[in-house]
């Protein structure tokens, strides 16, 4: 089934045919609009732009940012670069991955969590650092992520 | 409004007092500005509460039309945040809270007293009230960085206030292309991104690469900033575009000039959202004053940027690869010759350098060759800004001259290892650098002390181990990254990065055979000789610097099956020392597998076989009583 080519998705479409995005911008403005990549947006913009889905899918799978499945509501992300990592960022890592019962790259379930490992975010000075919807939360221990899981996980089950 | 050069000289003088207050020469006068950090350090810790704090209170007390609050870029003082510079008086304002502030504008504007409990203290000595006293600031001598912290990022004419856009202005009026290209050739300026290759050479390749002409793009020329800062540590690119973006801009604009090209494009990393709206915003306002765009300051010369915004390879920090990127291909690099400079961007000769080689470029063109080359050592002229993080008091940006050493930065400016613990390397470099011991800390930064030392320069990530930091896992921390990054083209980087992790992580596992150590090393200088680019030809050095340095460790690993770091899972097991054991009960009830057993006020014991080492009980304790061994 095709999708409904919105106006935006027209218009990213019309940037890519006049010369003036490349590929991967039409990838980028695809997943600011739906929050990653979805399977038949990109079968639709593949065919009104005459390039392969093939190429879509190496791009897609060769960049970290890009994604082929939906983020969950929490989006976490654990700084694991040089200097988060020498002050015990793979600790952080684990005791989320436990808290949560998901792997670090997985979403849970539910769509609640998507936990994900970060090679920095340039904010070396507060490490170990995660971020929670793009909101940094610096100077982790167990913790102290312990604490801020539970408090995502209560802000979650309040608004339910 | 379309600036013309005199113009320039014109918004300087109308915004006189923004650099006399700045510069702290404005002292006579009444007016103060109170400078807020607003880098992604101190916005991570709430600086802009306590600007909204300040804001509040000044109009509570009146004071608006004297006090002015200012956003500005990293102040480089991250470890401190949030932190207000209050100026001419130059008194700096550390670790403050939204509740600080009533107090803090009663007692230092109101009162004149400045507030002591609020200002930066070394250990247990007095408090230092103003900024250029402190020891961190002390040692570094700013260029790239001049601007950090004293302008307002999204405003061009506090930019042009304090001596910027002058350079474009010179180099438009004064000089010719080739004149500016050996200004850059005497100043010795080398590429601040990685191999330190010398800018000005590079950017006459360029210049005198022939265009072929084929019709199929409107472009002659191409020049690209790569802000794509992707080594793990390092963070200066991002924080001079998020303190002084048009310090880029008018780096490019000088070398477009130079070299010829008509275009150019900022390739800048998507996980730096703050700098990204900053550059677009300063890109806005250099194009409404005619700094961008056609005839520019009047003159023959039209030029204009694109931000491109990046998608996530650590390949792209390689020139071929990042230009294949831009074009909307996989960032695979190629074999050179031929160079960017002769076909690059859509086939096109092609300049790139990183953010803080451009932004060292108006600074030379208003200073002259002579002073630059002043600064540094014999082969390396100048400054370089480096990241200083990790176990190190005084985390960072700093900006220092070449040729300064590894123990002036770590101890001088750093203020040593936190906690009394011993420190034991320097990583420079990222994953293409490599570990510098205690014994090296005298060697002088520069360029060939680095390579020599096994490491390189590299964009400026510094990251200090102590102690606690076991070497072997930190060279399979790093060969696990590079793998994971490696794009896949070509075999040695590919399987070679791929063989030399599983026998890191062997050796982490407690599998380590003997002569493991030496087939790493067989590895790793093949590698390096045989990978096609840059990330496959650093990639061993990590774990060739920790082999020739830490060895050891590496053997203590293979053959005691002991991790003297005691950081390695499989070669350490937690216990409780009855001695110290109060019967808190804190590491039973954090235990996640409930492996801890006692009663109140009794010693607990840990159940090895359910253990699952994740050291829960040891950050909880609050007596020292978990054992690691």
């Amino acid at each position: 089934m095709a999708v409904e080519v919105t106006e935006k998705l027209q218009s990213i479409v019309e940037r890519y045919k006049s010369g003036k995005s490349s590929l991967i911008a039409v990838m980028q403005d695809i997943s600011q609009e739906y929050g990653y990549l979805p399977e038949d947006v990109l079968q639709e913009v593949s065919r009104l732009i005459d390039v392969p889905i093939s190429i879509f899918y190496s791009l897609a799978t060769f960049y970290s940012s890009f994604r082929l499945e939906p983020i969950g509501r929490k989006h976490i992300c654990v700084c694991v670069g040089t200097a988060c990592h020498v002050r015990g960022a793979a600790k952080i890592v684990e005791t989320v991955e436990r808290d949560l019962q998901i792997k670090a790259g997985e979403t849970s379930m539910d769509g609640d969590y998507t936990l994900e490992t970060v090679n920095c975010v340039g904010a070396c000075a507060l490490g170990p650092l995660v971020t929670v919807n793009g909101e940094y939360h610096g100077k982790m221990d167990q913790k102290k992520v312990t604490r801020l899981i539970k408090s995502i996980r209560q802000e979650i089950s309040e608004n339910q | 409004m379309k600036l013309k050069p005199e113009d320039i000289r014109l918004i300087r003088e109308k915004y006189a007092s923004v650099s006399a207050i700045r510069s702290g020469e404005g002292t006579r006068g009444k007016n103060i500005d109170l400078l807020v950090c607003a880098g992604t350090g101190c916005v991570s810790n709430h600086s802009l509460k306590v600007k909204a704090a300040l804001i509040a209170e000044i109009e509570k007390h009146k004071l608006q039309d004297r006090i002015k609050v200012v956003t500005t870029g990293c102040n480089g003082f991250c470890a401190n945040g949030p932190i207000v510079v209050v100026k001419p008086e130059d008194i700096f304002y550390q670790l403050l809270k939204p509740e600080d502030i009533p107090h803090l504008v009663e007692e230092h504007f109101l009162e004149g007293r400045p507030v002591e409990r609020l200002m930066y203290r070394p250990g247990e000595g007095k408090p230092i009230p103003k900024m250029a006293s402190i020891p961190f600031f002390g040692k570094q001598q700013l260029i790239a960085l001049s601007n950090r912290g004293t302008v307002d990022p999204e405003k061009i004419e506090e930019y042009i206030a304090l001596g910027g856009y002058q350079a474009l202005a010179k180099a438009l009026t004064e000089m010719s292309a080739e004149q500016v290209i050996e200004e850059i050739k005497a100043s010795g300026l080398r590429g601040r991104g990685g191999a330190g290759f010398p800018t000005g050479k590079k950017w006459e390749f360029c210049r005198n690469a022939r265009v072929v002409e084929d019709g199929d793009s409107a472009f002659a020329k191409y020049i690209i900033c790569n802000a794509d800062e992707g080594d793990p540590g390092a963070f200066m690119d991002r924080s001079i575009v998020e303190s002084d973006p048009h310090a880029l801009l008018e780096g490019m604009l000088i070398g477009a000039y130079a070299i010829g090209a008509t275009h150019g494009f900022i390739y800048i990393r998507a996980e730096y959202p703050l700098a990204l709206e900053r550059l677009t915003q300063a890109l806005e306002q250099a194009r409404e004053y005619g700094l961008l765009g056609e005839r520019i300051l009047g003159s023959d010369f039209s030029f204009d940027i694109t931000v491109s915004k990046g998608a996530g390879a650590f390949v792209c920090g390689e020139e071929t690869s990042l230009i294949g990127s831009l074009e909307g291909k996989l960032p695979e690099p190629r074999v050179r010759p031929p160079y960017p400079a002769q076909y690059g961007y859509m086939g096109k000769p092609t300049n790139i350098n990183n953010v803080e080689t451009w932004a060292n470029v108006p600074h030379i063109i208003i200073r002259g060759a002579e002073w630059f080359s002043a600064i540094g050592t014999d082969t390396s002229k100048g400054t370089k800004v480096f990241s200083l993080v990790g176990k190190v008091n005084n985390t960072g940006l700093v900006e220092v001259p070449m040729g300064i050493t590894m123990r002036e930065i770590v101890f001088d400016i750093g203020g040593g290892i936190p906690g009394g613990k011993r420190f034991k390397a320097v990583q420079t470099g990222g994953p293409s650098g490599g570990c510098i011991p205690e014994s090296l800390l005298d060697t002088p930064v520069d360029y060939e002390s680095l390579v020599q030392a096994g490491s390189i320069m590299g964009s400026g990530g510094m990251i200090v181990m102590d102690e606690d930091n076991c070497m072997v896992e930190v060279a399979r921390y790093f060969i696990s990254f590079t793998q994971q990054e490696s794009c896949g083209k070509c075999t040695p980087c590919r399987e070679g990065t791929w063989h030399m992790l599983n026998i890191l992580e062997d050796i982490t596992a407690g599998r380590g055979r003997e002569g493991d150590i030496e087939l790493l090393e067989k590895m790793g200088r093949q590698i390096k000789e045989t990978a096609l680019c840059g990330l496959g030809n650093t990639a061993p050095n990590p774990v060739l610097t920790t082999i020739r340095y830490f060895r050891d460790e590496y053997e203590a690993h293979i053959r005691d099956g002991r991790c003297p770091a005691r950081v390695c899972k499989a070669l350490i097991t937690y216990s409780i020392d009855p001695v110290n054991c109060t019967g808190c009960t804190a590491c039973a009830k954090n235990c996640p597998v409930a492996c801890i057993s006692g009663e109140r006020k009794q010693t607990h014991v840990i159940d090895q076989d359910r253990c699952i080492k994740c050291g829960m009980c040891y950050s909880v304790c609050n007596f020292d009583a978990v054992r690691v061994e």
